[in-house]
């Protein structure tokens, strides 16, 4: 018997329309856990770096973490892998909500779609019928309203739906899929599947979960649950609210915006603005917040409530969580009664909240600055929210302007040309990042940034603090009951990081601290997507219920998989590496490991290199990022090296001059 | 034996459905709990709790497996407080033939809330860290023959699955073995 996974994926070709079963093989759950993990495998063996994201070969994987449908608390996420259309390289975006733990139990760990449906078409998954369906009634059909539209049709209130609005369908490059609650936004996988025909996934499931070791594992339960109620009892002290808690950011629950509203920036990332938040905002935003927030809400077996239902008056009814309250709005220097509104409009047409304002925004300065002109914006309105609007339309219907803007800042500034390539300045690996522009340089975000193959700063930081407590007396504090560290040179890291002075950063974490601490962090976020569990209860908040001392007990009791933290950290490296190798086959290299220029204010390109080069080695990569035969080989990730080889990637000469540099 | 009064704990769950996140985690551990042997397995669709849960209309109904029936009601009701339409029959806790809910997903055997017996408390509301749901316990005297009512119950679902000819034979054949 198979604990924890079903043992099945569904393959679904969906140029012919065929619909298979397949058996895994229980040694790639050892070697690479599941969720992303046995994702990544699957896009290594199948898709060879000549595969365009919008080609037939590229396959759109919908993988549901490894203990996905446990009774362990907040499981539940999936993880969504395919080429991305706006990086070229492996996205694999991510959501939370019910669907991960229906298609378990649908008896299912994965959906494997390949090749294009001549039609548009939506998957039924109920149990062991599964139906390849005509969607052509769905077409242009909201996200939601696509969800509902089918739950009605199928007579199937239970049933769990992943869908893509109009944007997917147009090939947005930074179109979602999206799942009442949750999304997969990053990446621009909503525009792969929009590619491939399919409009939505339905499924249903009332099959088993099993579990290796019942009472073993319902004890970690039982733990876990424990020290969320205490750990919610006793917020963080000294750190700001949203950050004191579980979960998420609590951007529904908390309505003190101060520190986003002013310290992240405005329009196209430009814009800071200092004073911005008085009590007549507060006042007002807090009302609007109020009004529209039905109730807050939560994914599935998980008390945490990082979501919300909105309804603005005289609007359809969505969900929403995180950071998407504030990045329209701050994207057009409107209020919050604009963004909750567009928000709405954007749900619906299953776009990114993080690239889409940015992307608005950058077109409206190519207009200011003359390199774009108003004949490129016909009948716009004269109103800013109007022609936030007005864009939004243009982009998801890929018109005019539109058509060109759809594929992000930076396709759309290299097409334009004319200097517009400046204005796309907010990228990494030709994504768009939180706008957010800083000071002074800080070794462990510069590291995270520059080589988070992730792409999304939320979803590789956490765990360790963002910055030192003023006072050491309070620092020491914060380590008393710090149980989570893997080991305890952290804590000492900690302690003497000061906010001035000679242990301040850039210096301070030192290089090698530093490589430490983001390997930690990485390595526990790695960990989550193999496994479904949601960040918010684990890699991203400070003194998380999970870590790397209960994980291993997790796994061994649930999957059957016998396992310890090394194993456990030798299997989050391997599939994490296999990740980079990936991209560095579709010709990834040093030269994109960099944050945008612009991040911080002060530089320092020789501690920067410094920093990667440690980094780099702690990882078993070459000084070009490129994974090493020996760590290859110590993975055991031979067929990758042997691949290497032979694309001439890598060679014995080259790995051994490495050492050399590197000793 | 009958007129015989004996005391009985009576446990109430006390459901605040404005504070159900529509999380599902009392259908998790509910149908691990029931699961045979305990905790081996879980399947929401095996639970003894439900989550009516629509969002977009802000429903939320945690509702538990009470009586088995053979019929269904002869109408059906439709609940709109405070301006929110509920779906047909949400607050009825009866596993009946009008629906899927309560009932074994293979066998379609009738479910029953059983307030997780040999447990402190249900274990639904041990895991329901927002606090819809909570448990009162209080004594009440009731007249003795109430176990009687309940084999009686449970023989009359029986024998509406497999007719009244099986079950005889089957409890023939049982106290034969004895």
């Amino acid at each position: 018997m198979r604990y924890a996974e079903t043992g099945f994926n569904l393959e679904i070709d969906l140029t012919r329309g065929n619909v298979e079963k397949v058996v895994t093989d229980p040694k790639d759950t050892e070697l690479y856990l599941g969720g992303l993990g046995t994702n990544t495998k699957i896009m290594w063996d199948r898709v060879p770096p000549e595969v365009e994201p919008f080609s037939p070969e590229n396959l759109l994987i919908f993988g549901a973490g490894l203990l996905c449908g446990t009774p362990a608390t907040g499981c539940n996420r999936t993880i969504i892998t395919t080429i991305s259309p706006q990086t070229k390289l492996m996205a694999f975006s991510m959501m939370g909500g019910f669907w991960a733990p229906e298609l378990k139990y649908a008896g299912y760990d994965k959906v494997v779609f390949r090749g294009k449906s001549p039609k548009l078409v939506y998957l039924w998954i109920n149990n062991d019928k599964v139906e390849i369906r005509d969607a052509s009634h769905l077409k242009g059909k909201g996200s939601i309203e696509t969800a509902e539209i089918l739950r009605k049709e199928l007579k199937e209130p239970k049933a769990q739906v992943a869908a893509i609005g109009m944007a997917g369908e147009n090939r947005v490059y930074y179109a979602s899929i999206e799942q009442g609650r949750s999304s997969a936004s990053r990446g621009g996988i909503g525009a792969v599947m929009g590619d491939k025909g399919l409009k939505a996934i339905v499924v249903r499931g009332t099959k088993d979960i099993n579990l290796s070791q019942p009472s073993e594992f319902m004890a970690l339960c039982n733990e876990v649950l424990e020290y969320i109620k205490i750990r919610e009892d006793n917020p963080i002290p000294g750190v700001m609210p949203i950050l004191a808690g579980l979960g998420s950011p609590q951007e529904m629950k908390v309505h003190d915006e101060k520190w986003h509203t002013e310290n992240f920036m405005w329009g196209n990332s430009r814009t800071r603005r200092k004073g911005f938040w008085t009590d007549e905002i507060a006042k007002e935003w807090t009302e609007t917040m109020e009004t529209a927030r039905t109730r807050l809400i939560s994914c599935f077996n998980c008390p945490m409530k990082c979501g919300a239902t909105i309804s603005m008056p005289g609007l359809p009814t969505y969900m929403m969580k995180c950071f998407t309250k504030l990045t329209y709005a701050m994207g057009a220097f409107s209020d919050l009664d604009f963004g909750l509104r567009i928000a709405q409009l954007a749900t619906e047409y299953g776009l990114d909240g993080f690239s889409t304002p940015q992307v608005m925004a950058f077109g409206l300065e190519l207009l200011e600055n003359g390199i774009l002109s108003k004949e490129d914006f016909p009948e716009m309105p004269e109103d800013n929210e109007g022609r936030f609007y007005y864009l939004l339309d243009k982009i998801v219907r890929r018109e005019g302007i539109g058509d060109v803007l759809a594929n992000g800042t930076y396709w759309a500034a290299k097409e334009i040309g004319n200097g517009a390539e400046e204005y796309a300045h907010n990228n990494i690996k030709k994504h768009e990042q939180l706008p957010l522009k800083l000071s002074m340089l800080n070794p462990i975000y510069f590291l995270m940034y520059a080589t988070g193959e992730k792409m999304n700063i939320t979803q590789i930081e956490g765990q360790f603090p963002q910055a030192p407590f003023p006072k050491r007396e309070h620092r020491e504090k914060f380590c008393e009951d710090w149980i989570q560290v893997p080991d305890e040179k952290f804590k000492q890291y900690f302690i003497d990081w000061e906010l001035r002075g000679e242990n301040s950063i850039p210096y301070y974490p030192t290089v090698e601290m530093t490589c430490d601490i983001v390997d930690w962090q990485e390595r526990m976020h790695y960990i989550d997507d193999a496994l479904g569990q949601c960040a918010g209860l684990s890699s991203f908040p400070l003194k998380p219920p999970y870590h790397i001392h209960n994980y291993p007990k997790f796994i061994s009791a649930g999957a059957g998989i016998e396992m310890d933290e090394e194993k456990l950290t030798q299997a989050a490296k391997r599939y994490r590496t296999l990740v980079r190798a990936f991209n560095i086959r579709r010709g990834m290299r040093r030269k994109d490991d960099r944050p945008p220029e612009n991040h911080w204010k002060k530089r320092f390109p020789e501690l920067e290199a410094e920093l990667l080069d440690a980094y780099y080695k702690l990882k078993g990569w070459n000084n070009d990022g490129i994974p090493t035969k020996e760590s290859l080989q110590q993975l055991g990730l031979d067929y990758v090296a042997d691949d290497f080889v032979k694309r001439g990637i890598l060679t014995d000469v080259e790995d051994a001059a490495v050492e050399e540099v590197s000793a | 034996m009958k007129g015989d009064k004996k005391k009985k704990t009576i446990k109430t769950i006390k459901i605040d459905v404005d504070k159900c996140n529509g999380c599902r985690a009392c259908e998790v551990i509910c149908s691990s709990f029931h699961a045979a042997p305990k905790y081996s397995s879980n399947n929401p669709a095996r639970s003894r709790i439900r989550v009516i849960r629509d969002p977009l209309r802000d429903v939320y109904v945690p509702v538990y497996a009470g009586e088995y029936t053979v019929a269904e009601c002869a109408g059906r009701d439709k609940y709109t407080i405070d301006g929110k339409e509920y779906d047909e029959c949400s607050f009825c806790r009866a596993s009946c033939p009008s629906r899927d809910d309560f009932k074994e997903p293979d066998s379609g055997l009738p479910l029953k809330c059983d307030m997780c017996e040999g447990e402190d408390e249900p274990l639904c509301v041990k895991w329901c860290l927002v606090d819809a749901l909570q448990v009162e316990e209080r004594e009440e005297e009731v007249e003795e023959g109430e176990e009687q009512e309940e084999l009686e119950t449970g023989l009359e679902s029986l024998a509406d699955k497999y007719g009244m000819d099986k079950i005889k034979d089957a409890i023939t054949r049982l106290s034969q073995k004895d």
